[in-house]
């Protein structure tokens, strides 16, 4: 990951720098508002980060933190049908030189599906039940390529084969129904790589597979993430799914980053009490039996009533350590804590340092 | 799939069979539960002021002083093998099918219905093709622009649609497009005599009962679309860079459009049957207006013709649409 000139502090002011970046994929305070008749839902409220080639970037969070909305905000996909309309975008995503957020509808389009892909958590509704699976793939294909249908079935048996599907020649004439759900995720990889794109999104690809599979498909991912040199975002809330695939984490909570750097860092060194709750509440198979899983206590924030000030201050433990009552009126920016991990909590370093050595690492 | 069919097909002669038996028994065996003589049967098939010889003939002739089921069974045997109706002075012999004999026309009641079935046939598939373009459009383009003005216009005319009735917006297309503008013709043709005549002819009724219909339909495909749209196999079309337009043909349409054919086929094959109103506004002789007939002269035979008629396009749309189902989505198994 690339140092990000601009944090936190540039949240607010319309940024548009103009100026093209050197990493790959590069989000600068990305919001994606949408109104409802119960308010204005944050869904993701000044995200930066940064993606190299060949590199995996894990997106965690809680359902409704704001994971699934940026990966849909980098595709353009919520912009589109009837709740696209009327959704509030601001920031830059720049991807390999060109600024999304204000290209032209069309222009993006061309890009999805070609440069940038999707993979989908339920593969069963996320492929088309009335067509071939071979046709699904084809229709991928011929989006971004001239070719004949020939051609482009013989490029679906070929990803089908390559993402491990046995008798590809004959399965590509299957229906999505007809697959084991491993074998449609299968499909769905073969189907979102056909274009060969540089910037993979997987949003949960792994939930709703049997754990046995589940293995298989992130080795899968990772396989063919070397063959083809791409980037990926992995989606999840799975972090056993990050410590196995991911070079770096970004943790999401309340539509905003709380905590990013390197995999092995955030999970030896955690700063944010959020992301200690998030190890705390994940199963191990090296603990005793005996010891109960620490859940984060508390629900995720609303989105239209952010709370104030840190908007993990109600469920924090550690909330009234800071002094005066900063906790609940200001609202804490990601600072640099080592090369490259950024954190934003108003716990001073040497708190964060003693509550993790002495209270939370022991536990997990 | 033959197999599921052949089945299909024995199940809709078995269900053909009940139905006939539970009309029979409703037009003839009531009637008698209710206290009604034979003679009084009969009585109402003769002229005014009929002697008791005369009543004891008729009764005779129509087999009126034969058990119920006998005279089903005579009924059933006629379809199969044909009748002789004696009427006094001549034995008339009714052909194979023979649905019965219309003791007030004096004429077998399936050559009626062959002859009018063309009629309602033009009808209806006028009509459907009509309602069904027209519903589904507007259905479609409400469902991408819920709430907007095209929306609530149309949705309101479909509002309209399914609450006026049809001897209010036929009468009120004759008076107008056929009368006081007259651009359309009056007197039916049929289709191979001079098919543009007949297409101008049935249009004001076309239209009329497409109105009905394709107000249930745009609503259908609206709240259709409107599902079909929030799926997650759409955001995939997306995702691969489909134009918007193709994500809604392709991937939005086709699967929303499965469960209209359903109700599609049940509606035509419903209407097949007769659309008694529609006939009756724009004075179309096919089926709906026999069945008027028989109703008004209490002929018993009409009215069960043509209820074994309907009941019959019925079982085949119903039959149809399973099959038709079957094709559109893979997942169905016919077994």
């Amino acid at each position: 990951m690339t140092e990000l000139s601009k944090t936190g502090a540039a949240v607010g002011e319309p940024t548009h720098s103009g100026k093209a970046p050197e990493a790959f994929l590069e989000v600068r305070d990305l919001k994606v508002h949408f109104p409802t008749d119960d308010g204005l839902v944050k869904s993701v409220d000044g995200l930066s980060f940064s993606l190299e080639k060949g590199k995996t970037l894990a997106i965690v969070g809680e359902s409704g933190s704001g994971k699934s909305v940026t990966s849909q905000a980098i595709m353009g996909l919520h912009r589109l049908g009837t709740r696209g309309k009327n959704v509030q975008m601001s920031g830059e995503i720049w991807l390999d030189g060109k600024e999304l957020v204000s290209a032209a509808p069309d222009e993006v389009r061309k890009l999805r599906g070609r440069e940038m892909a999707m993979i989908f958590q339920d593969p069963l509704s996320a492929m088309h039940p009335y067509y071939k699976v071979g046709d699904q793939i084809v229709e991928a294909y011929r989006v971004h390529h001239d070719v004949s249908k020939k051609v482009a079935r013989a490029r679906a048996v070929e990803m089908l084969d390559r993402v491990g599907i046995p008798e590809p020649a004959k399965r590509v004439d299957g229906y999505p129904h007809e697959f084991s759900g491993g074998m449609r995720q299968r499909a769905m990889i073969a189907m979102a790589l056909v274009n060969n794109p540089e910037l993979l999104i997987a949003d949960e690809p792994t939930t709703a597979l049997d754990v046995t599979v589940q293995a298989q498909i992130l080795d899968l991912i990772r396989d063919l993430q070397k063959e083809f040199g791409s980037a990926v975002i992995m989606i999840t809330h799975d972090l056993g799914v990050v410590a196995e695939i991911a070079d770096d984490v970004l943790v999401m909570y309340g539509g905003r980053c709380v905590e990013r750097g390197p995999a092995g860092e955030v999970f030896e060194q955690p700063q944010h009490p959020y992301t200690w709750g998030l190890l705390g509440s994940m199963p191990r198979i090296d603990r005793e039996t005996s010891e109960r899983l620490i859940p984060v206590k508390g629900s995720p924030p609303s989105l239209i009533n952010v709370p104030s000030g840190c908007a993990f201050h109600p469920r924090c433990p550690y909330a009234d350590i800071p002094k005066g009552n900063v906790t609940r009126t200001v609202r804490p920016e990601l600072e640099q804590v080592s090369t490259g991990h950024w954190s934003a909590c108003h716990l001073s370093a040497e708190d964060r340092q003693r509550i993790w050595t002495e209270e939370i690492a022991p536990k997990l | 799939m033959i197999s599921y069919i052949l089945r299909r097909t024995f199940a809709a002669v078995i269900l053909l069979l009940v139905v006939s038996a539970v009309t029979f028994a409703i037009f003839f065996l009531l009637p008698r539960l209710a206290g009604q003589t034979a003679d009084q049967l009969a009585q109402q098939y003769i002229g005014k002021s009929p002697s008791k010889a005369d009543i004891v003939a008729v009764k005779h002739n129509l087999g009126l002083d034969q058990p119920v089921y006998v005279q089903y069974w005579h009924f059933i045997k006629g379809i199969v093998a044909g009748a002789d109706y004696n009427l006094g002075p001549t034995t008339v012999h009714c052909d194979v099918p023979c649905f019965g004999y219309s003791f007030k026309d004096h004429v077998a009641v399936w050559p009626q219905l062959t002859q009018r079935i063309p009629i309602t046939l033009s009808l209806a598939a006028g009509a459907a093709v009509l309602w069904l373009v027209s519903g589904v459009v507007i259905g479609v383009i409400s469902a991408l622009k819920p709430r907007s003005v095209f929306d609530r216009t149309f949705m309101g005319i479909a509002l309209a649609g399914v609450s006026l009735p049809m001897f209010f917006t036929g009468n009120l297309a004759i008076l107008l497009f056929v009368f006081n503008w007259p651009i359309f013709g009056r007197d039916y043709v049929p289709f191979t005599e001079n098919p543009e005549q007949w297409a101008n002819t049935l249009f004001p009724a076309w239209c009329s009962l497409a109105l009905l219909y394709s107000a249930i339909y745009a609503r259908l495909t609206r709240s259709g679309m409107l599902e079909t749209m929030n799926e997650d196999f759409i955001r995939t079309a997306r995702a691969k860079g489909l134009r918007e337009r193709n994500v809604v043909v392709r991937h939005g349409l086709r699967a929303a459009l499965t469960p209209i054919i359903t109700v599609f086929g049940m509606d035509l094959g419903l209407l097949l049957g007769g659309a008694v109103i529609t006939e009756s506004v724009f004075s179309l002789g096919g089926v709906g207006q026999y069945a008027v007939q028989g109703i008004t002269d209490n002929d018993l035979p009409k009215i069960l013709g043509v209820t074994l008629l309907a009941a019959f396009f019925v079982v085949i749309a119903n039959l149809v649409v399973d099959v038709l189902y079957a094709a559109a989505d893979p997942r169905v198994r016919l077994s």
